[in-house]
């Protein structure tokens, strides 16, 4: 268990490409930085997704949890 | 030599460079359905990234972005026949494969209702929302005898020529064309 606190909490069960990175990119815009968010996620394609996402805009991954049919990512910003 | 002085000529060569903006430029041409699916999920994604985006409509894409609520006179004849045999906007817009007078169409919509797969009315309320830039290639439109007063109320949107897409796609680091 990682070391850090999670301010908010956001759904993104169900949503297909594109709408989880649209709905993270616009929920970590809310946040400060610093800040952790988790996203909930059932789409197999965000376990790629959020990483490249990630690495593009600057943003860091602290924690990917796999449980059976949900993907959670605790999601820091940095920028 | 003064080193400092050649740093900050490297340093505007580089800011200068062709390519050099985090940002899309994206040529939308088709007037299929799905092909409108994947411009849109693209270019929604790439302002999710943190892209600048550009897309340019032209062609039978243009029609895509007609507003079927907006009526407006004064066309010509076959400004008039165009607009009857074109899709009335996006929602008109037929598959490129397996159409089957419809059904397929159908079929598809229906299947991404169920996947939870977002539409195009939702692709471009995303777009708006991210600030996605939608320019309207001007010749497209008069050529094909349409008018800006018939295009969708989108913010920002403009019309334009090829000089413009072409200084969008110069700075862009990825161009594309759908």
């Amino acid at each position: 268990m990682a070391d850090y606190t999670v301010s908010k909490s956001f759904d993104c069960k169900g949503l297909a490409c594109p709408m989880p990175i649209v709905r993270l990119s616009m929920e970590v815009a809310k946040l400060k930085v610093g800040e952790v968010i988790e996203m909930l996620s059932t789409d197999p394609g965000s376990l790629a997704d959020v990483p490249s996402w990630a690495k593009s805009t600057g943003n860091a991954i602290l924690e990917t949890k796999q449980e059976p049919g949900l993907i959670r990512f605790y999601v820091k910003r940095q920028k | 030599m003064d080193i400092e002085k050649e740093l900050a000529e490297i340093k505007d060569k580089l800011n200068s460079a062709p390519g050099m903006e985090n940002k899309l430029s994206m040529i939308v041409f088709s007037g299929d359905l799905d092909k409108h699916l994947a411009s849109l999920i693209i270019a929604t994604g790439a302002a999710a990234m943190g892209m600048k985006v550009v897309l340019f409509y032209t062609f039978w894409g243009t029609a895509a972005l007609r507003d079927p609520a907006k009526k407006v006179g004064g066309k010509t004849f076959m400004g008039r026949m165009f607009g009857f045999m074109l899709p009335k906007g996006r929602n008109k817009l037929k598959l490129s494969q397996m159409h089957m007078a419809g059904m397929g169409t159908a079929m598809l919509k229906g299947l991404m209702k169920q996947k939870n797969v977002a539409s195009l009315d939702q692709l471009f309320e995303v777009a708006a929302a991210l600030g996605v830039q939608i320019n309207i290639c001007e010749m497209s439109m008069d050529l094909m005898g349409m008018k800006k007063e018939e295009m969708i109320d989108y913010p920002g949107l403009k019309v334009c020529g090829v000089a413009t897409f072409l200084a969008d796609a110069k700075e862009s680091a990825v161009q594309l064309f759908i």
